[in-house]
C-alpha cells in the first residue's frame, strides 16, 4: 500500500477523464451541417472525433480496472446520468458559435497541460493516452484560442457574443481544478497530475488568449460544483437521451 | 500454410498492406506497423500503434491485416493495438514521404518541439507560418508560397492549404 492508490481509484479517476471527453465529443458533434462554413463543421467535428477516441480508450480501461469487466460500450450507453463524473463545464448546450468556442478554449487549455502531465503518470495505459492526446489538444487549444482572438478583435457583434459566451461558461471552469480524497491519493500515488500547477499554467494561456482578444477575464466568483459526484445541469440528460437512444432501444445490436 | 509461419514471409505479406484512407501509402511507411512476432504455437502477432485517438481507419487496418495474413494462409493472428510510445509522424519513413508528394499531399516536416513534454505556457498562435513551422512546398508546382486555410481538413491527420503561385488548393499531413 506504499501508492495508497487502489486499482478502484485509477478506474474512477480514469472514469472522470473518459466522461469529460465523452460528453464534449457529443456536444461537439451536435455542430455536424450546423458550422458556419463547411471547414468549421470539418474542424468541430475533428476535435470530437480525437475526444471520442480519447474516452473510447479511457473507458476501456475503466472496464479493466474496475473489476466489473464493463466495456467501452457499457460505460458509454448504459449508465444514468447520476453515474456519470464529467464537470459540468462539457455538457452545458452548445449556444452559439461564440460559446462553444469560448467553452473549447476554457477546456483545451486545461487538457493540454494536463495530458503533458499525465505523459509521466505511473499508470502505463493513462500515461500513454496522454502521450497522444497532448498533442491532439494543442491543435485543439490553437483553433479555439484563434478563434477567440477572432471574435473578440472582430466585429461589435461577434465580440458581444463571445464576451456573453464567455460569461457563461466562465464558472463552470472552476470544477476542473477541484481536489478531493479521490485525486489527493492519485496524485499522491503518482497516478494523476496535481491540480494546482495546472491552474497556473491555465491561467497563463487563457490570460494570453483573452488579451490578444480584448476580452476582459470575467471575475465571478461563483463556482457551480457537483459534476465529480454524479451531480449535473439540466443539460446532461438531454444530451444522454440522443447518445444512449439507438443502443438502449435496440440492445446487443451491431452494424 | 500448415508448418509454423515464417517471419519475414509474414512482414513482406505486411509491408503491403496500405492505409484505407490513403492507399499510396502502406501501414509500414507510416509507421504504424511496429512489430511482427510468430510464437511456438504459430500464431502471429502484429503490433500496430494507432495515429489518432480517434481514427477511424484504425479498425479498418485492423481487419485489413488479419484478411492479408489469411490470404497468405497463415490461420492465426492477434493484432495489438499498442500504444506507448505514441506514434510520430517522425516515425514516416523517407520512401512514405516521397509517396505522398507524388499523390499530391505535401508530407509532414520535422515535428516543432523536440523535447517530450514542452512547458505549456501561452498557445502558439494559429496562424501558419507564425509558429516558426515551415509552411509546406506545394506538391504541384513546388513553390513555397503556400497559405493555410483550415487547420483540420478531409482527415484527422491533414490539414487544407493554398498554394498562392498555381491558385490549386492541396491537403498536407500534419506534424504530430
Amino acid at each position: 500500500m506504499s501508492s495508497g492508490a487502489t486499482d478502484t481509484d485509477v478506474a474512477a479517476y480514469a472514469l472522470r477523464l473518459g466522461d469529460d471527453a465523452l460528453v464534449l465529443a457529443q456536444r461537439l458533434g451536435e455542430w455536424a451541417a450546423r458550422g458556419p462554413t463547411i471547414e468549421e463543421d470539418v474542424a468541430l467535428l475533428n476535435i470530437g472525433l480525437d475526444l471520442l477516441g480519447q474516452a473510447r480508450t479511457l473507458l476501456a480501461r475503466v472496464g479493466e480496472l474496475d473489476g466489473s469487466g464493463r466495456t467501452e460500450d457499457d460505460l458509454a450507453y448504459r449508465r444514468d446520468e447520476r453515474e456519470f463524473v464529467n464537470v459540468q463545464l462539457v455538457e452545458l448546450a452548445n449556444g452559439d458559435f461564440g460559446r462553444t468556442m469560448a467553452r473549447q478554449l476554457l477546456v483545451s487549455a486545461f487538457q493540454v497541460p494536463m495530458y503533458a502531465a499525465l505523459t509521466g503518470s505511473a499508470d502505463e495505459t493513462l500515461a500513454a493516452v496522454a502521450g497522444r492526446a497532448v498533442k491532439e489538444s494543442r491543435y485543439h487549444l490553437d483553433h479555439a484560442a484563434s478563434w477567440v482572438v477572432r471574435l473578440g478583435d472582430g466585429t461589435e457583434e461577434s465580440r458581444a457574443r463571445v464576451s456573453a459566451g464567455l460569461a457563461e461558461v466562465w464558472p463552470y471552469a472552476a470544477e476542473l481544478f477541484e481536489r478531493d480524497d479521490l485525486l489527493d491519493r492519485c496524485v499522491i500515488a503518482g497516478i494523476a497530475p496535481d491540480p494546482e500547477p495546472l491552474r497556473l499554467q491555465w491561467d497563463a494561456t487563457v490570460d494570453a488568449v483573452l488579451t490578444d482578444a480584448g476580452l476582459e477575464r470575467p471575475t465571478t466568483t461563483w463556482a457551480p460544483t457537483g459534476g465529480r459526484r454524479g451531480l449535473h445541469t439540466e443539460h446532461l440528460g438531454y444530451l444522454l437521451a440522443e447518445l444512449q437512444h439507438v443502443a438502449r432501444s435496440h440492445p446487443g445490436a451491431s452494424w | 500454410m500448415a508448418a509454423t509461419p515464417d517471419r519475414d514471409t509474414v512482414l513482406r505479406v505486411l509491408e503491403q498492406v496500405t492505409d484505407p484512407e490513403i492507399p499510396v501509402l502502406t501501414i509500414a511507411d507510416l509507421g504504424i506497423l511496429r512489430d511482427v512476432r510468430v510464437d511456438p504455437g504459430g500464431t502471429v502477432h502484429v503490433d500496430i500503434t494507432p495515429t489518432y485517438s480517434g481514427c477511424p481507419a484504425m479498425d479498418e487496418i485492423r481487419a485489413d491485416v488479419g484478411a492479408a495474413l489469411a490470404r497468405a494462409g497463415v490461420e492465426h493472428v492477434d493484432v495489438h493495438l499498442v500504444h506507448h510510445p505514441a506514434w510520430t509522424t517522425d516515425w514516416m519513413s523517407a520512401d512514405g514521404r516521397r509517396k505522398l508528394l507524388e499523390y499530391g499531399i505535401a508530407p509532414p516536416g520535422p515535428r516543432p518541439s523536440g523535447g517530450p513534454v514542452a512547458l505549456e505556457l501561452g498557445y502558439r498562435p494559429a496562424l501558419a507560418g507564425t509558429d516558426g513551422t515551415p509552411s509546406p512546398a506545394c506538391p504541384l508546382c513546388g513553390s513555397v508560397a503556400t497559405e493555410e486555410l483550415a487547420r483540420f481538413a478531409s482527415t484527422s491527420c491533414k490539414s487544407l492549404w493554398r498554394c498562392t503561385d498555381c491558385h490549386e488548393p492541396f491537403d498536407h499531413f500534419k506534424e504530430f
